[in-house]
């Protein structure tokens, strides 16, 4: 490898003598490509023509009225598809398609980045199959249905928990065994290098457009960042442009389930360090290193690891990490549809909440929401856990 | 006792011109005194040297033979501490090389001095973590040596020449060569390509090598050690034959050993 893909001692790759191939090509590639004219030329055009960049930085009255902050939420929300996922998908399938591979695959856990995979593979030519838990299978029968339509091909995994892990672990192992022709199409900031660093570089494009809206509209840097963490990769996206900005707090809001003693996805507030998925870095496990089951009512954050940056972020004390438990989520999801709205992903609904808390500890501040997924994946679930039946 | 060293494994296999045979079972599947038991089939029926699986919950290098060998040994409460324990049961009656496999997690977990000195005094030979790439090893080499384990590594078809070197330099007790592009299971072919790479790797170092993933017939044996390898590593065709008899250990040992014996005796071609 020509980096080491290392955020402190975070990162690395971790994964078996057959994947490292593969990856030093896949960095070579990135690193070509990166920065090449003519590979950013076509990926801008298919993130404004079809995804529907830039998207807006919307100030949010009402909810800035109520919590007695300043409130602009980033809109991801509006992008094709539903949510952040798509900036990955179209940069990693456009890569996917200069290398000159056939084939790709995905895990999902809602079946967002699923979705997200499938509509690229639709895009450019290539077969998908998609890896998803069964038991996440069974709950999202609709996403499922959608990649359907797409033309992907949905594998049910029974392995372990049979949720969003063992879906990576499942993706891992195709890979391992048709690396040749295919491309894994990891949706997140994890995984082995050179993945959280090329997943987070497909997803900066939120905070430079952020970045200059907000200096547009309000003339300064906001004091907050905020954005949810399951993976990583919306927040890191929304980070990395601040993350120089030392008078910008950067806050994540992690998956807190029932509470972070009972179940839960709250990686970096509980968890230890631990080698998962190809990279060191917090994971959720028991005294003997086997990973522990994640709970959240949200799927995009139901996962007991996190991408090595946010670890390194979290030690160094540059993000502030806490947790956001179900019932708080599910308060914030009714507040913003109700007061502006807008009806956001369950997953957001966690950095909606995460504003909510600290717009009371510091009143009068500028705060950036990164709003990034849109909630209509999630009626049913917020129909279930309020007792109506549609 | 005096712990047979790799080097005199293939050494006294190959006076007897035999490649050897190395034989794999995840300890505490399905409980800690069967998967001994399992061993001491092995040893009673051939076995030249003894791979033992640690199991972890997220085996990405395995198939689903492995994983569900996995799952029963997690769930009959198997550790790192007591796969050591395991350890030294088998060296109460054999002193066959004994090597570790298993999974990066498990280590950093208990700390890396922990666990190779805890290798080093209940006699395990060496330690192969199916997910530490030369790249990582730096600190689990340190540990080994000062502890007198020696650290596996693995090479495939798609591992260079230049990486083999790198590789063969760090590696000590034997290559692992990986003989199929994928994961853990049995496979009713070998590949030409798996011969190729064996006589590829032989021409660049003179460290054994044993060769596994998907080597579950005799005729498979047969083949590699004929290509030059100095060992086959047979796992999930064994697994198999525990999975489909749960029900009837007796019959589960007769069978693993009746095995057993005829991928010894295809050593010997």
């Amino acid at each position: 490898m020509i980096s080491d893909g290392k955020f402190g001692k975070y990162g690395g790759i971790y994964v078996p003598e057959l994947l490292i191939p593969a990856l030093e090509e896949l960095e070579k590639a990135f690193l070509k490509y990166k920065d090449d004219k003519e590979f950013n030329a076509e990926l801008e055009y298919y993130l404004r023509e079809f995804a529907g960049r830039p998207t807006p930085l919307y100030y949010a009255e009402n909810l800035s009225e109520k919590l007695g902050c300043k409130i602009y939420l980033k809109r991801e929300d509006l992008l094709h598809t539903g949510a952040h996922k798509i900036n990955n998908t179209l940069g990693q399938g456009l890569l996917a398609k200069y290398m000159g591979k056939e084939r790709l695959i995905a895990e999902t856990g809602a079946g967002q980045h699923g979705i997200a995979t499938a509509t690229v593979a639709s895009l450019f030519k290539m077969p998908a199959d998609i890896y998803m838990g069964s038991v996440d299978v069974a709950r999202q029968k609709l996403n499922v249905f959608r990649m359907e339509i797409s033309g992907a091909k949905v594998i049910p995994v029974e392995s372990g928990a049979k949720t969003l892990k063992d879906a990576m672990n499942e993706a891992m192992r195709d890979w391992i065994t048709n690396v040749e022709n295919t491309h894994y199409l990891l949706g997140s900031t994890a995984g082995p290098h050179p993945y959280p660093t090329m997943v987070k570089h497909f997803q900066t494009v939120i905070g430079k457009e952020t970045k200059k809206d907000i200096l547009e509209k309000e003339g300064e840097l906001p004091d907050a960042v905020i954005a949810c963490v399951g993976g990583g990769s919306n927040s890191l996206g929304i980070f990395s442009e601040f993350i120089d900005d030392k008078e910008v707090e950067l806050v994540g809001a992690e998956g807190g389930g029932d509470g972070l003693e009972g179940k839960h996805g709250a990686t970096l507030s509980a968890g230890t360090e631990g080698v998962l998925h190809g990279s060191l870095s917090f994971v959720l496990q028991d005294d003997y290193g086997q990973i522990s089951e994640a709970h959240s009512i949200s799927a995009g954050l139901d996962y007991p690891g996190v991408g090595p940056e946010h670890s390194y972020l979290k030690v160094t004390g540059r993000a502030k990490y806490g947790p956001i438990t179900d019932e708080e989520a599910f308060r914030a999801f009714k507040m913003l549809s109700k007061y502006e709205g807008i009806i956001p992903a369950l997953e957001s609904s966690h950095a909606v909440a995460m504003a909510e808390k600290y717009a009371k500890e510091n009143p009068g501040k500028t705060i950036v929401v990164n709003l990034s997924g849109r909630g209509d994946k999630d009626v049913n679930i917020i129909a279930d856990f309020m007792g109506v039946k549609l | 006792m005096n712990i047979e060293s790799y080097d005199a494994a293939f050494e006294r296999t190959k006076t007897k011109k035999e490649g050897a045979f190395i034989p794999f079972v995840v300890a505490g599947d399905p409980d800690f005194e069967t998967s001994l038991q399992i061993v001491k089939v092995f040893v009673e029926n051939g076995a030249d040297a003894l791979e033992i699986g640690f199991p972890f919950s997220d085996p990405v290098a395995d198939g689903p033979t492995v994983q569900l060998a996995d799952i029963r040994a997690l769930e009959s409460g198997m550790t790192a501490e007591k796969g050591f324990e395991f350890i030294r049961r088998i060296r109460e009656f054999t002193d066959i090389p004994v090597g570790v496999l298993t999974y990066y997690n498990l280590i950093y977990k208990m700390g890396l001095e922990k666990f190779y000195k805890m290798a080093r005094e209940n006699g395990a030979n060496a330690i192969l973590a199916a997910d530490l790439p030369p790249e990582e090893a730096c600190e689990a080499l340190e540990a080994a040596q000062k502890n007198g384990v020696q650290q596996i590594f693995m090479a495939a078809q798609t591992t260079s020449n230049e990486r083999l070197q790198e590789i063969t330099k760090m590696c000590s007790g034997f290559l692992y060569v990986v003989a199929v592009m994928g994961t853990t299971g049995a496979r009713a072919e070998l590949k030409t390509t798996t011969v190729d790479l064996i006589k590829r790797i032989k021409s660049h170092s003179d460290i054994p090598i044993s060769v596994g993933f998907g080597i579950s017939k005799p005729k498979h044996v047969r083949e590699v050690i004929n290509a030059g390898a100095d060992g086959a590593i047979v796992a999930s065709a064994i697994l198999n034959i525990i999975t489909e008899n749960l029900e009837n250990k007796e019959e589960m040992l007769q069978k693993v050993g009746k095995f057993c014996a005829e991928l010894k005796e295809a050593t010997k071609s």
